[in-house]
């Protein structure tokens, strides 16, 4: 990076934006930046649809008998809040957009390995995501995002069966993306980028597609088997018939578990490339956090008997998902550890992304010594379905994966559009987006530990206070929301021009041009030195 | 670069034909590891009920014809040696036994569609042996669960897995009949012969895993139960 070009910033004359237009530029791209760009436009939109169902409900929290809505109408809220964050937001969110425009880039190539593949899993998604919109206008789904049987199979009447279809459909949209994924990582690197010099954002997005490809082909079968059940009301989870209403469970968290780790290794990756951007030092034990990535990956297809200990599951099977989940803290401790040994006598400075880095490793930490509550089997016969749960994974989810998605777009967004978004108020949106989360979702834990259930439209008056407080922080959370929504559309067209490198970081995608060529690259780079290879005390590998 | 076809069969975000055959297979091969843990799924499913209820499956194994499953094996297993031998004429070159060895694969998967679908399938209906269509045993069948002691809710559960299984495994070999009749398409009009048989390569995989999953699926659901 030379001082001239910072100075001095322009815009590329051709870039990956202006090279062609009209509709079919983009709906027939197979160029993986614009990919992302579909991507960032359908999943904001699920974002929309799942926060709406998040403020009704927290609307209707406010007063005791419920102040909205039925409580038929409430079930579906929360179902239909849960199925899109988790399957049609957070899963696509940091893999579709960010890995989709970062990784072919930041590995040094000219796309990933399959780029119709590519385009073919952003239509299954958008037809997965269509048909389930199609079932929550048609009546909704009120089963809770888990497909319970026999209630979903055999009690309900709502639309179990296109609900399914939708998550049937874009169970492949996540598995060919993780399938792209692990074979560009693969097989795509630049001459010189060894596996050990990959930023760690590339590890963490591996291990999310081992995960996506191991996981989500048994959610979809299960899909198909609980659609057959509904369809021709045969027994296959159905005690009456025979059926083992705890096998739907097992089957289901086998995929369910690692899905939670699906969202968050992601972001830990995200987070990972900005904790040493912005505190100009190589990751502290590189090696660790990397091999923390594959851990969590393999241990969390062990654990899923967790998320059972009070479905009648045996007591011995209790103690071994016990003791796996505990150790499935480890290798997240590390990460939390390591980032936190980098930012020490590093230069940090806190532009935005680093805001939304520092509050994930807080917030996470939290949601992750929580999980071990939930982990312990007496604990949990306590806390089980309670809101302590549902402030627990919001920690993770909201806390971590949305936090590490939000600095990543901060982060990546001068690459991406070649332009700045404005400093000041993506600071102020990054505080109050902590603060406002904090208060929605802190005085849940203390909700559920006085023993408020979950997933009720109606609960005892002395919850009131707190509830009061919760969705005072909701409606605070989402101000936080729509501050960058409005500015980030602003910058599109007055940003100021980002020039390559606008945060002096290391990484091949700060080589290249902002906005990027089409083949992201002018020359195949290549690569000489480690990942974060800042400042003098790195050792210099010459090629 | 060895065996060096035109520049032009090699996709803009490869180096060489090297890396795009890597990619490839490499790809085929995770593709194949999703499957085997979407079959996983059921099999799964098959060992918990088959344990929680085995006078029931020993029952409903007994309803099922070995003759239609031997022959189905023999068929398969004959379609994979074809399917081989025309990658190897591809890898060669040679266009004609290629195209050959593919209609012969093609024969032989649409052969175990057709029989499976117009006489195994239809028979079980006409017997009133498919769960949530029409499930009444009769005559020599419910004889046989009478003897095994099973309840006919557990033998309709036998049954469901025995439609749920072959069923999606045939869905399976309607899509390597396609894709065979694609590819003899494309070598009908030259391709696969110069150096470029990785697609023929990679519909062989698939069509070998599809195959092994039946070699799985006939004992465990025509050949248990004591039947020989």
């Amino acid at each position: 990076m030379s001082t001239a070009t910072v100075e001095v910033p322009a815009l590329p004359e051709v870039h990956y934006l202006n090279v062609n237009y009209g509709w079919r530029s983009w709906l027939f791209t197979t160029d993986h930046k614009r990919i992302a760009w579909l991507y960032l436009v359908s999943i904001t939109f699920f974002f929309v649809v799942g926060g709406v169902a998040a403020t009704l409900m927290r609307l209707n929290l406010i007063e005791p008998q419920g102040s909205l809505v039925e409580p038929a109408t409430y079930n579906k809220l929360f179902t239909v809040h849960g199925l899109i964050m988790i399957f049609f937001f957070l899963a696509p969110a940091v893999p579709t957009v960010l890995g989709n425009f970062a990784i072919p880039i930041v590995i040094g190539a000219r796309d990933v390995a399959f780029p119709k593949l590519n385009l073919l899993s952003w239509y299954l998604f958008i037809a997965g995501g269509g048909v389930f919109l199609y079932a929550v206008i048609s009546g909704g789904v009120d089963t809770g995002w888990t497909f319970y049987t026999p209630l979903s199979t055999t009690y309900v009447n709502t639309n179990v069966l296109s609900a399914a279809m939708g998550i049937f459909i874009s169970g492949f949209s996540s598995i060919l993306t993780g399938l792209n994924f692990a074979v560009t990582i693969h097989k795509m690197r630049a001459p010189g980028m060894t596996w050990f010099r990959l930023p760690l954002f590339i590890w963490s997005m591996y291990a999310a597609s081992l995960i996506f490809i191991l996981a989500m082909p048994v959610i979809a079968i299960t899909m198909v088997l609980i659609m057959l059940e509904r369809i021709f009301h045969v027994g296959i989870f159905d005690p009456a018939l025979g059926g083992d209403p705890i096998l739907f469970q097992h089957l289901f968290w086998f995929f369910g578990h690692p899905e939670v780790y699906i969202l968050i290794l992601p972001s830990m990756g995200v987070i990972s490339e900005l904790v040493a951007a912005f505190s100009r030092r190589r990751v502290f034990g590189y090696s660790f956090v990397a091999f923390s990535s594959v851990a969590i990956a393999v241990i969390s297809f062990l654990v899923w008997g967790h998320h059972m200990f009070v479905s009648g599951q045996s007591i011995y099977a209790g103690l071994v998902f016990s003791a796996l989940s505990f150790a499935v803290a480890i290798p997240s401790a590390v990460k939390v550890f390591n980032w936190t040994a980098t930012m020490y006598q590093g230069s940090v400075s806190y532009d935005a992304p680093m805001l939304y880095a520092l509050g994930f490793i807080g917030l996470f930490t939290i949601g992750g010594l929580t999980g071990l509550f939930l982990a312990s089997m007496a604990a949990d016969i306590h806390l089980h379905d309670t809101y302590f749960v549902i402030a627990h994974f919001h920690y993770i989810m909201v806390g971590g994966a949305v936090m590490g998605y939000l600095g990543g777009l901060h982060y990546w967004w001068p690459k991406m559009t070649g332009r700045l978004y404005p400093e000041t108020w993506a600071r102020l949106s990054a505080l109050i987006i902590f603060v406002g989360f904090n208060l929605t979702f802190g005085p849940q834990f203390i909700l559920g530990y006085l023993g408020m259930p979950r997933r009720y439209a109606v609960y005892p008056p002395e919850f009131q206070a707190l509830n009061v407080l919760s969705s005072a922080g909701a409606s605070i959370l989402a101000v936080g929301y729509v501050i960058p929504l409005i500015y980030m559309i602003w910058s599109l067209r007055y940003g100021p021009i980002a020039g390559p490198n606008p945060w002096g970081a290391k990484g091949l995608e700060w080589e290249t041009s902002s906005p990027p060529p089409t083949h992201n690259f002018h020359e195949t780079p290549i690569v000489t030195e480690e990942a974060y290879a800042y400042g003098a005390r790195q050792e210099a590998h010459v090629a | 670069m060895p065996e060096g076809p035109a520049p032009a069969l090699v996709a803009e975000q490869f180096d060489d034909i090297i890396q795009q055959r890597d990619a490839a297979s490499f790809g085929m091969w995770i593709f194949l590891a999703t499957e085997i843990l979407f079959f996983g799924g059921l099999f799964a499913s098959y060992a918990l009920y088959r344990s929680l209820y085995p006078a029931a499956f020993a029952a409903g194994s007994h309803l099922l014809k070995v003759a239609y499953g031997a022959s189905y094996t023999v068929m398969l297993i004959c379609s994979s040696l074809t399917m081989a031998m025309a990658v190897r004429s591809a890898q060669l070159g040679r266009r004609k036994p290629l195209i050959g060895f593919l209609v012969l694969t093609l024969l032989l998967g649409a052969a175990f569609v057709i029989i499976k679908l117009r006489w195994e399938w239809y028979g079980d209906y006409l017997e009133h042996l498919v769960p949530g269509v029409s499930f009444a045993p009769q005559g020599e069948a419910l004889e046989v669960i009478r003897r095994f002691g099973a309840p006919l809710s557990h033998v309709a559960l036998f049954m469901i897995f025995y439609f749920v299984m072959t069923g999606i495994h045939a869905l399976h070999m309607v899509v390597g009949v396609g894709l065979l009749t694609f590819l003899i398409i494309m070598a009908y009009r030259g391709r696969f012969v110069s150096g470029d048989f990785n697609t023929v390569e990679m519909v062989g995989l698939y069509w070998h895993f599809v195959d092994i999953v039946w070699i799985f699926l006939f004992p465990l659901l025509y050949l248990i139960g004591g039947r020989y």
